[in-house]
């Protein structure tokens, strides 16, 4: 379909590399896990994607989840809260 | 830990500003334009360097600090305390040194932690979208009414229902009192009859209980030892003058699924309105209100990682039920809830509903594995028994009994782990679950149960702790107690003949 370009590699790859970077960010154990794994799914589900529109589509879904996450680990970064039982004290920068 | 300085932050957060202007616009709200106009990060603002914008809450802290200054206004210092106690219970509160002390979160039937991407819909209601959504005469009451008709189609479409049949309220406390007192007082004339079961929540029990005080009769079902109703039992009970049954979808404390879809179509077919608490069902198990013929349906947003105090009640319009609402006011949602709707909490609503929507596979997915592998860890040890049947169930509620231990004295053990061993309602009394003692569970197996549950941010980790946690701490309490020394020399305590003294 003319008009509608698919992501390039360097681009999906880019964002990956951004969801992982925030969702590491999280000081909050869970959500950090959580968003982590939901990147690793969301990426993988779509991974033989080839229809151009659709990639599109979850291109631009993504950017938008992009923004919230890095507003959200801002925030989670703010309001800390004490490291959970599961969590090692040592080995995390924050 | 991160120091999170004025000038790192304002970086980081100048950053957020380079996101494409769309990134920020309102998802299918069409009061707000693509072109967007920022004021310039806070570049000019100037503060000491160290400045720290990080709030920390250190609960445990405090806890100790409030352990420590009783304990020394008895006399003894709190390492004193502990080096008297034996070795499993000095580690009640903490499993291994080198890690964190809040504990895990395994109470999900209570409450829910509030999804990062629900708080995001929120901040905005509550920095610059702050008019009233009834207010018809400016902008400002259009941007949050526009919200709120979102966040109501959002929380429909969940069930398949149309969204004018939903009315928000402030929870599904109330929407199930809305329900069992106004339906049977708007049609009090004709009908005086209304039926319900033993194991519903609390906020049913108590309204049918006050609609007893007000003239009519109420039908209590009992439930099997699974915890399931009988159908022939309910075609029974239903009499001419039956106006609603109320049967909860899931239930709160063993999770167990009632067979919704023939209950709803025995009530259809004798015209009698069927209402479902689906409080801890909405999002979490395939529900469709024209499938199942459901007239009307609780829904909280706590519990499915939505902002507190606000819920929903399902209010077929064909054929239509009609409601006496509690209270009296400015006829907002079609006269049956008056009050201005919290534009905040219901965006966060609806925003919780429409990830339940989305996430659903991948949520079940997710809760089925950590729940089998929790049930399988929780009773590969002896003498312990899941509440509830096996296979109508929901697999994030998980009601265990641990014979021999005293449940109270279980979750003091395992202060590492956040538990409870019935509903929150009832957790500050003492006495037994009312819902094990429907499913004729002896007083003594229903003080020894816990009640796990599991959600969308419990991982791996998490489980694998509490079953070894769980494991380590039934083993040392049995080890206390003579009832579990008599089980093991092979006496049968129920021929036990205990003498009064």
């Amino acid at each position: 379909m003319p008009g509608v370009t698919a992501p390039t590699r360097g681009q999906v790859l880019s964002l990956y590399k951004q969801f992982i970077k925030n969702s590491n960010q999280f000081n909050n154990y869970n959500f950090r896990q959580y968003f982590l794994r939901k990147t690793r799914d969301t990426f993988r589900d779509n991974v033989n994607q080839k229809d151009p529109k659709v990639l599109m589509n979850v291109f631009k879904d993504a950017k938008n989840e992009l923004g919230v996450l890095k507003r959200q680990s801002v925030i989670s970064q703010m309001y800390t809260f004490d490291r959970l039982v599961v969590e090692p004290l040592k080995g995390r920068k924050h | 830990m991160l120091k999170l300085t004025t000038t790192r932050s304002i970086t980081r957060l100048s950053q957020l500003y380079n996101v494409p202007a769309a990134t920020y616009k309102l998802k299918g709200s069409a009061s707000l334009s693509n072109v967007r106009f920022y004021s310039p990060p806070a570049a000019g603002v100037k503060l000491d360097d160290n400045f720290s914008l990080e709030t920390h809450t250190d609960i445990q802290a405090a806890a100790k600090a409030q352990a420590s200054a009783r304990a020394s206004a008895s006399g003894t210092t709190p390492d004193a305390v502990v080096a008297s106690g034996s070795t499993a219970m000095s580690h009640a509160y903490q499993e291994n040194t080198g890690f964190g002390t809040r504990p895990i979160y395994l109470d999900m039937q209570a409450t829910t932690p509030t999804d990062p991407r629900v708080l995001d819909t929120i901040l905005k209601f509550y920095t610059g979208l702050y008019g009233n959504p009834h207010s018809n005469t400016h902008s400002y009451g259009w941007e949050t009414n526009t919200a709120v008709e979102n966040a109501r189609a959002h929380v429909a479409k969940m069930i398949n229902a149309d969204p004018k049949e939903i009315i928000f309220t402030s929870g599904a406390t109330e929407s199930n009192n809305m329900v069992l007192k106004g339906v049977p007082r708007f049609y009090k004339k004709t009908k005086k009859h209304l039926i319900t079961t033993r194991t519903e929540h609390k906020c049913v029990l108590e309204a049918a209980r006050a609609m007893m005080k007000e003239g009519f009769e109420v039908t209590f079902l009992n439930v099997n030892d699974q915890g399931l109703i009988d159908l022939k039992e309910l075609e029974a009970a239903i009499r001419p003058d039956t106006c609603l049954v109320s049967v909860m979808a899931v239930n709160n404390e063993i999770g167990v699924i009632q067979p919704i879809k023939e209950i709803g179509a025995l009530c259809r077919k004798n015209k009698i309105y069927f209402h479902t608490d689906a409080a801890q069902a909405y999002g979490k198990i395939p529900m469709d209100v024209n499938e199942m013929n459901i007239d009307l349906l609780s829904i909280s947003s706590h519990k499915i990682y939505g902002p507190k105090g606000i819920g929903a009640i399902y209010v077929r319009r064909r054929p239509r039920v009609r409601i006496e609402p509690l209270l009296s006011g400015g006829g907002q949602e079609r006269g049956l809830r008056s009050g201005t709707l919290a534009p905040p909490l219901v965006a966060g609503f609806g925003e919780a509903a429409r990830l339940m929507k989305k996430e659903f596979d991948n949520d079940q997915a997710h809760i089925k594995r950590l729940s089998d592998k929790l049930v399988n860890g929780l009773l590969s040890a002896e003498h312990t028994t899941l509440n509830g049947s096996p296979d109508h169930r929901y697999p994030g509620c998980i009601n265990v009994s641990f014979a021999y231990v005293e449940g109270e004295s279980l979750l003091m053990a395992l202060r590492d782990i956040a538990l409870s061993s019935g509903s929150a309602c009832t957790s500050a009394s003492l006495e037994p679950s009312y819902v094990l003692h429907a499913l004729g569970k002896d007083d003594a197996l229903a003080h020894s149960s816990i009640r796990f549950g599991i959600g969308r941010f419990s991982t791996e980790e998490e489980v694998d702790y509490v079953v070894k946690a769980v494991a380590d701490r039934v083993k040392f309490l049995r080890e206390l107690s003579p009832l579990w020394e008599m089980v093991q020399e092979g006496i049968d305590l129920n021929s036990i003949k205990w003498s009064g003294h």
